[in-house]
């Protein structure tokens, strides 16, 4: 069977998603934009040469409605037989794109793929764009819907995970995040954003709190407690759904759940015959991707049954993966994950993740991909698997092999 | 027969009057409804008719839609059901458009609505299609959408226009709560428009005046905005978030109706009116097929009013009580005292101390003072109400009584002494009644001179709140007692069965193993956990360990000792025992003691479970299936009240189904147990109790009449809906 490659992986730093973030002045189609230029300067790609560019994208309204992967393109200097597919599996949007895309080229379906995404969460609202699972009586009763902070809280609960070891992943998060900034371990993936003129808007993540401690986040209040336990009362559904917990352990709070950033990332797929006609090497190939659904109440357990699924597939064991990127939607996301799988905690997210840097919900997923190639790169190691729980229950993953 | 009637006057006002004939109240037909709409035809047609005023000839307005038409109406099937409704949708919304250029908006008649009392269900329905309402300024009447009490929700368009009217949170307290208002604070909440001495008066003067702008709700005006938001509004959005999370965690998914009203509310957000008419009369039509629904009307409207006006009081003269005497002045004799003298009884309230019995005038004056600061009550009717009751330690003071109720200690000693010394007083037709919850009535009897006029009358607690009353028949009670202890009742307002004589009657017979069954699952290991949220998601109020709480283990140790004296070798609790032993040996004693399964701060509010059970006993490693002890907790219920009906202590299944909701609190949405085993069909039940008896011993045994039903396939009210006996 043909084989899928990755010949490039770019990001733009993460900017605060706020009024005062560097990024807020930039439109998402414009930063979508400036990174497919990017890609196209950086290999060289004239007219036709990619088939598509997939863009994954969560809050698709507004200036991220109406198909924003062919907006972006034709905002940029690729060429306009390159048409642009808008898609969303929520958080796993960027890395859907870019399993799509691998898949398209094993299959033959063209020799090459743009796939990534973006999320200007700071212009575009998380959940402007409504959600009926969460409002149409008829779904919120058949799914026992609570939103993702309280279902993070539920994994916390239902598989004994602390408010303090969640706060000291946090603290390791940021740790991570400053040493490999001050190491420059991002720089072959870093595009800073420019403005029209070449002035530069951000090269940095600037999100991050570097030096935050365990004293810091024990200030915080948990988040989802008051919506749990008094007003609407989600604790409530949620132990109708699981009926052993006598109550809800409320652990997550803005510092150790996944930050609202701005950002967006790309990664550039094709087959071994678009490498030599554009005189490219493969950095690595797409060995397996995975999609799974889950229960929707508890929501965000996605990674553990995807990560069996994508092993089974593959006839691969936990043993034959060197690291691990798990996204730090919410703490007890990875410390579950770490649970399940006993895996060495040093190898996984080895330079932080969501907690310190962000999550811009449509870009993550293409941004983990590239953040672990770097780092099998770096560490001269071989097999990588990134994953992600989505919101509405479910889970992806992707296997990556250096060649 | 004519239940509304028009008169056109001089000014060119209609005068649609409403006064359904033999009855005290108006309630609306299908034929009543298609009346009004004739008129409305009429009035809309004649020249000389400038407006209408629709209001009543009754006092009230009206009591709602005929609830025994709502049941009927489901024969016919869903498309009978949906049909009807968008008839009565139609006629109603000829009521709002009143004629006028649809495109214009002009040239409509002006309707409104004169309400001179009460105005419920469709009595506020019809009024909110009007274009203005009126309402008399009487204190006693009250305002509401109570639909969803009975197990449906407000399906003559008041959902729909409430919400629009008043957006989902102003509207959510009267569709999801039913709650009721008096006309200044349903005018205040938007319900109605005016509050005045005069309604038809004022309503004529308003419809003479009207303009065209007045005619045109704000749904049908352009640029119409739902208070609040719709749901995909930013605001609406997390309304309707929260909305669906609080009634999905309220009612614990069991009740349908609550969840279709919601249904019917958001789909109906998002479209023009006519069409939220429609989506809320599918779901109307779906909550009414609803076997759930037609439980819940039956026993909670239907049969409990049939029992509430005697349909199985014996034939006898009026038994009005006009004075009652009450011997001992505890907890149960104090709440007696309070709502018979509510009710207008005179009362002797008798102690062997006087400062006993003064105590237990005082809470009276208590509750009476609570009502105060809620505004529910006044000094003067306080006043009035502590009048008609007298503390005393003399029994000459019993003279005149026309009823005696004794709430003394629960010793036959005791109770043959005061027996005698009330009997010593008491006229030749006077009725001598005993609240006791475990004595046998017929030896109690034989303390009397006349057996025949010895009955059991059993209160729960708290007398005030708790709604039913069991009557009691010894084995000389004779057929003028019980139609006294029938009349007492209906005087207090409360709802009574009539059963026969064995051991804890009827309330408590079913009550007791659903404790125990909770108690043995916890000795088997079960996570405390599950056993309460197992009991609660079937829709019990109280899991069985919260309920030992409430009510004390101190009285389930009583009750045990009393049960293995009584039963001998053949007691079968020694699990249960064990369990509250243990607890009582450690002091806790339930919520009176701010210690009992569950903890309590200082203030009384309880907390999570006693860390102390985990170590008493420990959680086994393999949990149950949920539903296998949902089965146990309400099977070891329902299978008992077939017992007691079967042994005949239960005379009439309508009685066992009312009285297991209003007495034990048995998962309502069920319509009570003998309701809900007919859900389940006979054969299925019969299984369940197959394999549970199986796995857990007798107590799970098929009773032989749910097995003859089963064979038959035939339903408890297949064959005893209209109070057949058993036997």
């Amino acid at each position: 069977m043909t084989e899928a490659y990755i010949y490039d992986a770019v990001r733009t730093p993460r900017g605060k998603g706020r009024p005062d973030g560097s990024l807020h002045e930039v439109t998402s189609v414009a930063l979508s934009a400036r990174l497919l230029n990017a890609v196209k300067e950086r290999s060289g790609l004239e007219g036709h040469a990619v088939e598509d560019v997939i863009w994954g994208n969560v809050t698709q309204v507004k200036e991220q409605g109406g198909c924003l992967a062919r907006s972006a393109v034709l905002e940029s200097d690729l060429d306009q037989s390159i048409p642009g597919l808008a898609i969303n599996r929520f958080c796993a949007s960027g890395m859907e794109a870019v399993n799509l895309a691998a898949n398209q080229v094993k299959g033959g379906a063209g020799n090459a793929y743009i796939a990534g995404g973006v999320e200007m969460m700071g212009r575009v609202a998380m959940g402007s764009d409504g959600a009926a699972i969460a409002v149409d009586p008829s779904l919120t009763f058949k799914t026992y819907f609570v939103p993702q902070g309280i279902s993070a809280d539920i994994i916390a609960t239902e598989y004994g995970f602390s408010r303090e070891e969640a706060d000291a992943l946090a603290v390791e998060s940021q740790n991570r995040a400053a040493l490999a900034w001050s190491e420059n371990r991002f720089a072959k993936s870093i595009v800073p954003v420019l403005d029209q003129n070449g002035l530069t808007i951000l090269d940095r993540d600037e999100y991050m709190r570097p030096g935050t401690s365990l004293e810091d986040l024990g200030r915080l209040k948990a988040s989802f407690q008051e919506m749990g336990e008094i007003m609407p009362g989600f604790d409530k559904v949620a132990m109708l759904k699981y009926p052993h917990l006598e109550r809800i352990n409320h652990i997550h709070h803005a510092g150790n759940s996944s930050g609202i950033v701005d950002g967006a990332a790309a990664v550039l797929i094709g087959n071994a015959e678009f490498g030599k006609a554009h005189g490219l090497k493969p950095r690595a190939r797409i060995r397996a991707t995975a999609k799974i659904g889950t229960d929707p109440t508890i929501m965000l357990t996605g990674p553990v049954p995807v990560t069996e699924k994508i092993l089974k597939d593959s006839g691969m064991s936990i043993s034959d993966i060197d690291l691990f990127e798990v996204n730090e939607a919410f703490a007890s996301v990875v410390l579950r994950f770490m649970q399940a799988f006993q895996v060495d905690p040093g190898l996984v997210n080895v330079n932080g993740g969501s907690i310190a840097m962000g999550h811009p919900l449509g870009a993550t997923g293409a941004i983990i991909i590239g953040t672990l190639l770097d780092e099998l790169e770096r560490q001269d190691k071989n097999v990588g698997l990134a994953t992600l729980c989505i919101a509405s229950g479910m889970g992806a993953a992707t296997i990556i092999e250096r060649v | 027969m004519t239940d509304f009637t028009m008169k056109k006057d001089a000014d060119g006002v209609a005068i649609i009057t409403w006064d359904v004939p033999g009855k005290s109240m108006n309630v609306l037909s299908l034929d009543g409804a298609a009346q009004l709409d004739a008129l409305i035809d009429d009035a809309l047609a004649d020249e000389a008719v400038k407006g209408v005023v629709i209001t009543s000839g009754k006092k009230d307005f009206a009591a709602g839609m005929d609830l025994n038409v709502i049941a009927g109406m489901k024969t016919g099937g869903a498309q009978a059901v949906f049909d009807g409704i968008m008839t009565l949708h139609r006629a109603l919304r000829k009521i709002e458009l009143a004629g006028m250029d649809p495109k214009t908006k002009k040239g409509g008649k002006p309707i409104a609505a004169a309400l001179p009392g009460t105005a419920l269900g469709i009595g506020l329905e019809l009024p909110l299609a009007t274009h203005r309402i009126f309402a008399a300024d009487n204190p006693k009447a009250r305002i509401g959408l109570p639909e969803i009490m009975v197990g449906i929700f407000p399906g003559g368009g008041g959902t729909t226009r409430l919400v629009r009217k008043l957006g989902v949170l102003g509207a959510s307290s009267f569709l999801l709560e039913g709650k009721l208002n008096e006309p200044a604070k349903a005018k205040s909440a938007g319900l109605i428009d005016e509050v005045v001495a005069d309604p038809v008066a004022s309503a004529r003067e308003w419809v003479l005046n009207a303009t065209d702008a007045d005619l045109v709700k704000p749904w049908d005006a352009k640029g119409y905005k739902m208070p609040g938001g719709e749901p995909y509004n930013p605001a609406g959005f997390m309304t309707f978030v929260g909305a669906s999370a609080m009634v999905h965690g309220k009612t614990m998914g069991v009740y349908p109706a609550a969840k279709a009203l919601l249904s019917a509310v958001y789909e109906g957000a998002m479209v023009p009116f006519d069409t939220a008419l429609k989506i809320e009369a599918r779901w109307f039509t779906n909550v009414l097929m609803n076997p759930s629904s037609s439980a819940m009307i039956r026993s909670l409207f239907i049969n409990k009013e049939a029992l509430e006006k005697g349909a199985n009081r014996p034939e006898a003269p009026d038994q009005t009580v006009k004075k009652v005497g009450i011997l001992g002045a505890g907890m149960m004799g104090a709440g007696i005292a309070y709502v018979s003298a509510m009710a207008g009884i005179e009362v002797v309230l008798i102690d062997a101390k006087q400062e006993a019995a003064e105590k237990g005038k005082a809470h009276s004056a208590d509750l009476l003072d609570k009502a105060i600061s809620r505004k529910k009550s006044t000094e003067a009717k306080k006043a009035e109400v502590l009048g008609r009751i007298t503390a005393t330690t003399d029994y000459a003071a019993l003279a005149g009584c026309d009823l005696v109720v004794e709430a003394v200690f629960e010793d036959p000693g005791v109770k043959a002494e005061v027996t005698k010394k009330a009997e010593a007083v008491i006229g030749p037709d006077a009725i001598f009644a005993t609240n006791t919850s475990t004595l046998p009535i017929s030896d109690l009897a034989h303390a009397s001179s006349r057996p025949d006029e010895f009955i059991g009358i059993h209160f729960f607690s708290p007398v005030d709140k708790m709604a039913l009353v069991e009557i009691i028949k010894g084995k000389q009670t004779g057929p003028r007692a019980v139609a006294k202890a029938l009349d007492f009742v209906r005087q207090i307002r409360k709802t009574p069965i009539v059963v026969h004589d064995a051991r804890f009657f009827y309330a408590n017979r079913c009550i007791i193993p659903y404790i125990n069954e909770g108690l043995r699952l916890l000795a088997e290991g079960t996570s405390p956990t599950l056993i309460e949220n197992a009991a609660k998601q079937m829709g019990m109020p109280l899991g069985p360990l919260q309920l030992v709480d409430e009510t004390s283990i101190d009285l389930g140790v009583k009750i045990a000792k009393a049960t293995r004296a009584a039963m001998g070798d053949a007691y079968p609790d020694g699990a249960v025992d064990e369990v509250i032993f243990r607890m009582a040996d450690q002091g806790r004693l339930g919520r009176k003691a701010n210690a009992g399964f569950y903890d309590y701060d200082a203030s009384g509010k309880r907390q999570g479970f006693w860390e102390g059970l985990a170590t008493e006993w420990p959680e086994a490693a393999e949990q149950p299936e949920f539903t296998e002890i949902q089965n146990r907790l309400m099977f070891v219920q329902a299978l008992e009240a077939v017992r007691a009906f079967e042994d005949g202590v239960l005379e009439d299944i309508r009685e066992g189904d009312v009285g297991a909701i209003l007495g034990w609190g048995f998962a309502p949405w069920t319509g009570g147990p003998f309701s809900w085993l007919d859900m389940l069909g006979a054969p299925r039940a019969v299984e369940i109790a197959d394999a549970l008896a199986k796995k857990f011993g007798p107590r799970f045994a098929a009773p032989a009449l749910l097995r003859d039903m089963a064979a038959k396939g035939e339903s408890f009210y297949g064959r005893y809906g209209k109070g057949q006996k058993a036997a």
